[in-house]
């Protein structure tokens, strides 16, 4: 699951693959992303790679309060 | 006006401004120009991919120290790890810390926003705990470590105003922390009131975003905050029941 939506990503792919996949900026600023719950840190989206039943969160800075 | 410090950091601005709200980034920008804030609060929300435009490059280029919230939370393992994200994303250990525990007067719940205010200032955190206005839980926080307390004046986005002026000051006279008037304000008037009640800042989103004129709103709140917190610091002349001339009652003409 990613953001809520079953998503479908090739066989290895990592977090940083995710982000990409949801039309975050890869650079990050601004950007988030935990997998089941847990904050993955920038440095390690390339290496974290993701199971299919893991729940991906990719988050972003928006107005509010 | 003498600059707010909030855990060893100093502004310029007592006027912090929440950014949600706004029609569109323009009205946000001048909005922001407007009200003069260097302190600006985001959430954080799943990736919309069809956004256009970067709150963050705004809020830079309006020189604004940008501080993230916890809204949409209701427990605070949401709000904790909510906060945890915002870190990453932002770089930044500040937080706004926002448990709502009923979503018709978004008022906060007590019990989840202390938890989450206790193992937040734990893992490092500068926490701004937006509150209910009960002085009991307000010390609660700031013996938590908080580094402020920010007390509402009224529900979120209800543009009430200050509802319990009393246990605001209560709030004002415990704390050894900066206060901060969060939620409620709906006009300049209601801005001033809390700075004349001894708040060192007023945070405020809905009064400026959904004014029919955000800018010229911004700048009335910015001048409310300032002649505000001027009259708390001239002290006022006290209440009186009748009236007590201004001129000299004595040497008045013997005219007919």
């Amino acid at each position: 699951m990613l953001n809520g939506d079953a998503h479908q990503l090739p066989d290895g792919a990592t977090v940083l693959d995710a982000v990409r996949a949801v039309g975050a900026s890869a650079d990050g600023r601004g950007v988030a992303a935990a997998v089941d719950g847990e904050v993955v840190p920038r440095g390690q989206w390339e290496s974290r790679p993701l199971s299919g039943d893991e729940r991906v969160e990719v988050l972003q800075a928006v107005q509010g309060g | 006006m003498s600059a707010l410090e909030i855990a060893g950091r100093s502004f310029e601005s007592r006027l912090i401004i929440g950014t949600g709200g706004f029609r569109s980034l323009d009205a946000m920008r001048a909005a922001v120009q407007a009200s003069g804030a260097d302190v600006a609060t985001v959430a954080l929300r799943r990736v919309d991919p069809t956004a256009r435009g970067s709150i963050l490059e705004l809020l830079d280029d309006c020189g604004c120290f940008v501080v993230p919230n916890t809204a949409g939370c209701f427990t605070a393992r949401d709000a904790v790890a909510t906060a945890r994200l915002a870190r990453e994303a932002l770089e930044t250990d500040w937080v706004k810390l926002e448990v709502i525990g009923d979503d018709k007067t978004l008022l906060p719940d007590p019990g989840e926003l202390l938890d989450a205010a206790e193992q937040l200032v734990g893992d490092g955190f500068t926490v701004l705990p937006y509150t209910n206005d009960d002085p009991v839980l307000a010390r609660r926080l700031e013996d938590a470590g908080c580094a402020a307390v920010m007390p509402l004046g009224s529900p979120i986005g209800s543009g009430m105003g200050i509802a319990n002026p009393y246990n605001l000051r209560l709030i004002v006279e415990a704390a050894r922390v900066p206060v901060i008037l969060d939620a409620g304000i709906g006009t300049a008037s209601d801005a001033a009131l809390a700075m004349e009640a001894g708040c060192d800042a007023v945070l405020l989103a809905s009064a400026v975003s959904r004014a029919e004129d955000p800018a010229v709103m911004a700048t009335a709140m910015r001048k409310a905050v300032e002649a505000g917190y001027a009259a708390r610091r001239a002290g006022r002349i006290p209440r009186r029941l009748y009236g007590e001339p201004s001129s000299p009652v004595e040497g008045v003409a013997e005219l007919t």
